[in-house]
């Protein structure tokens, strides 16, 4: 292990709901969104998309759109430094990958889905530019396209790019297959399929540009990654020292601001322009450009011994990638690793791959390639019961990881898996079941569990850093670039500085997610943030401590390892204290810095090579289990979830009331992945671009999520904490499939499971 | 030109008449506390009361408020003092990114004026209309029950 974390000392302020330093400017709505601010003599920007999936750009002419009143600039790809822009790895590495991932800026000749940039508008007034954005020229030859993987490598189809259509293909083979299907008892197969899904974070992509006083491009906005100054640079074509990115506290993330959104339109228009400018993207924008989940087909052959143990597993993938590569490949990636779920899988087979179309670019998502699998081997998981008549919760333990067990990439499992006591607990949280309501609609219960990577691929050597300072009146300053998604992130750093230095949370000031300001850590994504950055700040707090209780030990005559710090001073054995102000006086008086930098290092390693199938992908998981009872009116085949319950080993809770937030919020994004959100894309045409057609749950949708936080005290992060942003996200899909199936006997294999799918899978409608 | 009280003070305003409410409080007046969520009326990120009663500000005029008083989420506070509405959301930790919580303490604030006492069923239903996408509802729900002086069943 690259650093000790763990840790056996008494906590005081880990591990209590503390109230977070950000709540009462979000109740007060005191909090200055990227979206909220303005500057004087600002421009507004907007970006002309493409209405067809497939077509080349036979006249784009600005002129009469540039001479329209009030127009600063209208840019084209012309126009742009360096019009490529990488999207692969963000963050805290920039090399290492299976491939380069790049798109261009502004469409060039030619574009490959609806939606694609094709020109850049800056305008006195939000009028003007919008109304600019409607008079550039531009004419368009629509070209063969392809909306379904099959199609798109089916032979001959047409190229979405030169390089051909399969974008990326994984993968691992372990034991012999076919040996152990000749073993089984029972054979399950299975075909799944789900659906494009948004983000649909309720704070649009946003932000201002704008050159500061010191000649460096500035771009405050609500971004995952900061990091994406260098990509910016890069763009613009000036040194990376040149371009700020200040994140703003986000509304909302989950992964679809992980990839560039405004930041890059706003530089150009910025250097172009030199003056400040905005851009805030409507809902309809953000719903149309931004990318999706990919979409999946899961092919599942399933082969158990009559005890319920799994023997063989064979396993077949296809994402869409829609018209450009993003993250696809690594998303690919989670997927192959995850595809037989927390369970040995002694013979194994996955073949995974994603393909070009030209639908809607998919991308990172909560959840991020390790949650579609859930769908296939949970439901899988529950056939194999079934077939067995074996209890869903036993099933499950039989095959749980154990410590030394290794997936089927080879990964070895060194972690607690508490699989089979988060089924049980998830299982008997459900209670007396429920009886139905009336004669027509069936009852019945559904369990689901998941294991989800935290931290980042290990050959990306992933790092994050920060800075803890004390001020002269013993007030202390954090300083961490991690940017706030909402999770309370920031507050969690300011709660592992206060239990190490002994200073009360409220005379902690912490700074986040600036370049230039604050020490880079790396993206809030992929669940690492509390990891990574919590262990920079916990490392950086303990070398400050032993720093200053050098001092503190000769002034109070005794060994440093017998002081205690709290509650703003030190403290002696014998009830003698010192005040930290008395300290730091003497701490410059000895020249003993008061501040420090941490540095921590994730575990790294090399690539794997997944056909040898031996090897580390990830630092850890996060395990969970979920279980639903549910109604179905097999009248209408409407289903309501009456009853959940949601358990997630997070290690240790930091801070208990974000835990439960981030369970019981993911849980119902779950179910709104499950039960009803759909982007509809008819031959690359997305048709649910408004709040009104792409439909969340709302409050009335959903029951009341039962959290259940376990503490195994097992996780890489600081205080033994696992990642749990996004795991809670994965289960609620199967475990309704699950139950559905325990109710009616149909199983379903397609998401999201609406109403009338259900009533067709009941034989209620016919073609 | 239209007049308008805007959380007890008044306004004299020329707005072009397909300016929204929401932009008017926004960019006319600064007060960005409203947020624009979808601008289509569904999510309940613009919420205000006009006369004591729940708007979605993003679909309603500016014209429309013309002699009539609107109260938004910064009027909420008295001096220093939150709303207890706003308080309870803070205690009971009914936000995560915070970005929907405007528009959840005005709608609850308009529900408990409506309602001083309401039933689980009776907040689910009144705050169908304001979308969060964090925090699954339980701790809105739990908040606004805090904030009626109401345990979770
Ligand atoms: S922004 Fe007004 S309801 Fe969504
Ligand atoms: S707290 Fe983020 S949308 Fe409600």
């Amino acid at each position: 292990m690259a650093d000790a974390v763990a840790t056996t000392q008494e906590l005081r302020i880990v591990g209590q709901p503390i109230q977070r330093h950000d709540a009462r400017d979000k109740v007060a709505a005191a909090m200055a969104y990227a979206g909220d601010f303005a500057l004087p003599g600002m421009l507004h920007a907007f970006v002309l998309r493409s209405p067809y999936p497939s077509a080349r750009i036979v006249k784009l002419d600005t002129q009469r759109a540039a001479a329209m009143p009030g127009v600063a600039v209208v840019l084209t790809a012309r126009d742009v430094p360096k019009n490529t822009l990488s999207t692969d790895v963000p963050g805290q590495t920039t090399t290492v990958g299976p491939l380069r991932a790049t798109l261009h800026v502004l469409a060039e000749d030619r574009v490959r889905h609806q939606g694609e940039p094709v020109a850049l508008i800056a305008a006195e007034t939000l009028e003007q530019a919008r109304a600019a954005t409607e008079a550039v020229d531009v004419e368009y030859a629509p070209l063969p396209s392809v909306f379904t993987t099959a199609d798109a490598l089916a032979p001959g189809a047409p190229a979405v790019h030169e390089s051909g259509n399969l974008l990326a293909q994984w993968r691992i083979a372990r034991g012999d297959v076919a040996a152990g299907f000749a073993r089984a008892a029972v054979v399950v197969e299975g075909e799944y399929v789900t659906q494009f899904v948004d983000a649909a974070y309720l704070e649009p992509e946003s932000g201002v540009a704008w050159i500061d006083s010191d000649g460096v491009i500035t771009i405050r906005l609500s971004t995952q990654v900061i990091e994406h100054f260098r990509d910016v640079a890069e763009v613009l074509n000036v040194p990376q020292n040149r371009v700020r990115v200040i994140g703003t506290y986000l509304g909302g993330g989950f992964g679809g601001k992980e990839d560039v959104t405004v930041e890059v339109y706003l530089g150009l228009l910025a250097l172009k322009t030199g003056r400040p400018v905005k851009m805030v993207w409507t809902r309809q924008e953000s719903l149309l450009a931004r990318a999706k989940r990919h979409p999946y087909r899961l092919k599942y052959r399933t082969g158990a011994l009559a005890t319920g143990e799994i023997v063989a597993q064979e396993i077949d993938l296809l994402a869409d990638s829609g018209a450009y590569a993003y993250l696809s490949a690594l998303v690919l990636l989670y997927s192959t690793v995850t595809a037989a779920g927390p369970y040995r899988a002694p013979n194994v087979s996955v073949v995974a791959r994603v393909a070009y179309t030209n639908n809607p670019p998919t991308s990172a998502m909560r959840g991020f390639g390790a949650m579609q699998t859930v769908f296939g081997y949970e439901s899988q998981m529950d056939r194999v019961a079934r077939a067995l008549g074996i209890d869903p919760v036993r099933v499950r333990a039989v095959n749980t990881l154990r410590r030394g067990d290794s997936l089927p990439v080879g990964q070895v499992m060194e972690t607690h898996v508490a699989i089979p006591e988060l089924a049980r607990r998830a299982w008997a949280a459900l209670g007396t079941p429920a009886a139905p309501r009336a004669p027509h609609v069936k009852v019945g219960r559904g369990l689901a569990c998941n294991l989800q990577p935290y931290g980042r691929i290990v050959w990306l050597h992933d790092w994050s850093s920060a800075w803890i300072g004390f001020e002269m009146d013993g007030s202390l300053v954090v300083r961490c670039g991690a940017p706030d998604v909402g999770g309370g992130q920031a507050s969690s750093l300011c709660q592992i500085a206060s239990e190490v230095l002994g200073v009360p949370l409220d005379r902690i000031v912490v700074h986040v997610s600036d370049s230039a300001l604050t020490p880079l850590s790396g993206t809030t994504t992929a669940s690492r943030q509390l990891y990574m950055s919590g262990n920079a700040v916990l490392k950086a707090a303990r070398e400050l401590r032993a720093q200053l209780l050098t001092v503190a030990a000769r002034l109070l005559d005794t060994d440093a390892e017998k002081l205690e710090m709290i509650d703003g001073a030190v403290h002696a054995p014998d009830a003698r204290t010192l005040s930290l102000r008395s300290l730091l006086v003497e701490c410059a008086r000895a020249s003993v810095p008061r501040s420090h930098l941490g540095v921590y290092h994730a575990p790294a390693g090399e690539p794997v090579d997944l056909n040898a199938g031996a090897g580390k992908v990830f630092p850890d998981y996060t395990f969970g289990a979920h279980a639903a009872e549910v109604e179905v009116d097999t009248e209408t085949g409407e289903v309501r979830v009456l009853k959940y319950a949601a358990a997630h080993d997070v290690g240790r809770a930091i801070n208990p009331q974000s835990v439960e937030g981030q369970i019981q919020g993911g849980a119902v994004q779950g179910l709104g992945y499950g039960l009803m959100e759909d982007v509809v894309v008819e031959d690359g045409i997305n048709l649910t671009t408004s709040f009104a057609t792409y439909l969340i749950p709302t409050a009335a949708d959903v029951p009341d999520v039962e959290a259940i936080v376990v503490e195994s005290g097992e996780g890489l992060g600081p205080f033994n904490a696992r990642g749990i942003g996004e795991p809670p996200i994965g289960p609620p899909a199967a475990a309704v499939a699950n139950a559905i199936e325990d109710a009616t006997g149909a199983r379903m294999t397609r998401l999201p499971i609406t109403a009338e799918r259900v009533a067709r899978a009941l034989g209620l409608v016919t073609e | 030109m239209i007049r308008l009280t805007v959380n007890g003070q008044a306004h004299e305003l020329d707005v072009p008449s397909y300016r929204t409410l929401l932009d008017c409080l926004r960019y006319d007046l600064g007060l960005t506390g409203s947020k624009e969520g979808c601008g289509v009326g569904v999510c309940g990120a613009c919420t205000v009361l006009l006369d004591g009663k729940m708007i979605s500000s993003c679909i309603a005029l500016a014209v429309f408020a013309d002699g009539r008083e609107v109260t938004t989420v910064e009027g909420l506070a008295e001096d220093e003092r939150l709303h207890p509405v706003q308080q309870a959301f803070m205690d009971a930790g009914g936000f995560q990114c915070g970005i929907c919580t405007p528009g959840q303490v005005v709608a609850a604030k308009a529900l408990l004026d409506a309602i001083p006492h309401p039933s689980e069923a009776e907040i689910k239903e009144w705050m169908l209309g304001n979308l969060c996408r964090c925090t699954g509802y339980y701790k809105i729900v739990e908040s606004i029950q805090a904030a009626a002086g109401q345990a979770r069943a």
